[in-house]
């Protein structure tokens, strides 16, 4: 059955606690999860009280400026710093969003909570291990399949029909949006989750590729597509503003059309 | 299912298990189907049964007698089964791992479901072609 609790070596405990510096203008505490799968410790969380007058508004800046001026150990990813790359993404106040777009004074409570993905294997820290995800995206195959001897110009393809890509091809796979997925929680070795499921769909619709059966076949399955059960969280959390969950119902509709 | 292990797997191999089973179109479009078919079924059902409340056990027999409430009283059950069947399938799929408990279960569900639905359709039969006894 789904597991409840989660298992005795994943418990948080209470870490350790880092004061403001003295003659700190304005202090925020955050709650930020710690882990190192390699220790033999369990995961806990610290509270840093942070001089938010010295750093920039965004919760990277936060957790840039906790590891250049408190705690060295922290361990986060991020690079772009601009919500282009999805490696910050993260749970903040209880919301998957990236770190790198979202102010902290947008999330809720007196201590901000900071955590990893949920449900997935944690490298370290606020690092989750998405090796899975990857996979099942690079399982639906996300390039052009074409049969057609290759033109000597480009594929062609019409404004109205590229326009059909708009709303798709901005994802940053962030993993966001698969991670706050209760069907991907409970089946996320089975269902390939919103992220993986709107790619499928983006090139699904993509006038120029030529294996949409093939697609189709590969995705009709109880669990790699029908566990969606529209819960919508996809959508409410994707920080670039997508709907995974209707690209998911579209190809739901495409499935009925070829065999009706 | 000896394709989920192995330590050295790789993630590709991982991400595409077993491959597609190559249904669930099937489930989903009955799924929706019997759904709304209950619809209209159930308000049916729902207006004849407090008719039926306030009138006694005879009256009840001979509104089962009559063909047009015994056949949509009989599609009210079978489809009112359906949609459990369908949906408890999917819950099960959700919730519960295990190729055996899993197994298990999902034909439990369907032959409850089945049970049911014939109990309900052989008790409107028999009432409504040999009254009441
Ligand atoms: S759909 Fe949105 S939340 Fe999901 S991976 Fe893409 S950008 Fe991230
Ligand atoms: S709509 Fe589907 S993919 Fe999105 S959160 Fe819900 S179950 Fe998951
Ligand atoms: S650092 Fe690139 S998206 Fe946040």
């Amino acid at each position: 059955m789904v597991q409840l609790a989660l298992p005795k070596n994943s418990r948080i405990g209470k870490g350790r606690h880092y004061p403001a510096p003295q003659g700190a203008s304005r202090v925020k505490t955050f709650r930020i999860y710690r882990y190192d799968p390699e220790g033999t410790e369990n995961p806990r969380w610290d509270t840093y009280d942070v001089d938010v007058g010295a750093c920039g508004p965004m919760l990277l800046d936060v957790l840039i400026h906790i590891k250049n001026t408190v705690d060295p150990t922290l361990t986060f990813r991020r690079s772009c710093r601009e919500g282009v790359c999805g490696s910050c993404a993260m749970n903040i106040g209880g919301r998957n969003t990236l770190a790198c777009t979202h102010g902290w004074e947008d999330a809720p409570g007196a201590e901000i909570q900071v955590s990893p993905l949920p449900s997935q294997p944690v490298v370290k820290d606020l690092v989750p291990d998405l090796t899975l995800f990857y996979a099942q995206y690079a399982s639906i195959e996300p390039w052009l399949h074409t049969e057609t001897p290759e033109p000597q110009t480009e594929w062609k393809q019409s404004i109205e029909d590229r326009s059909k890509l708009d709303g798709l091809y901005e994802c940053i796979l962030c993993a966001c949006c698969s991670t706050s997925c209760p069907s991907y929680w409970w089946n996320g070795e089975k269902y390939l989750g919103p992220a993986t499921l709107l790619h499928a769909y983006r090139w699904l619709i993509d006038s120029r590729d030529e294996a949409a059966g093939a697609r189709l076949d590969a995705l009709e399955d109880p669990f790699k597509l029908y566990r969606c059960h529209t819960i919508m969280n996809c959508a409410q959390v994707c920080p670039k503003g997508l709907n995974p969950a209707k690209a998911i119902a579209e190809i739901k509709k495409l499935m009925v059309e070829r065999v009706v | 299912m000896t394709a989920a292990s192995g330590r050295f797997r790789t993630p590709l191999s991982r991400a595409r298990g077993l491959g597609a089973a190559k249904h669930g179109v099937g489930h989903f479009i009955a799924e929706r189907v019997s759904g709304m078919v209950l619809i209209p079924l159930s308000i049916w059902a729902a207006f004849a049964g407090l008719k039926l409340a306030a009138g006694g056990y005879a009256m009840a027999v001979e509104w089962l007698a009559q063909p047009l409430n015994a056949v949509l009283l009989s599609l009210f059950i079978v489809a009112g089964f359906t949609h459990l069947r369908l949906a408890i399938q999917v819950v099960v799929e959700d919730y519960v791992y295990g190729f055996v408990s899993k197994s298990s279960l999902l034909i439990l569900n369907y032959l409850v479901c089945v049970l049911g639905a014939a109990l309900g359709v052989f008790a409107i039969l028999k009432v409504a072609l040999l009254g009441a006894f």
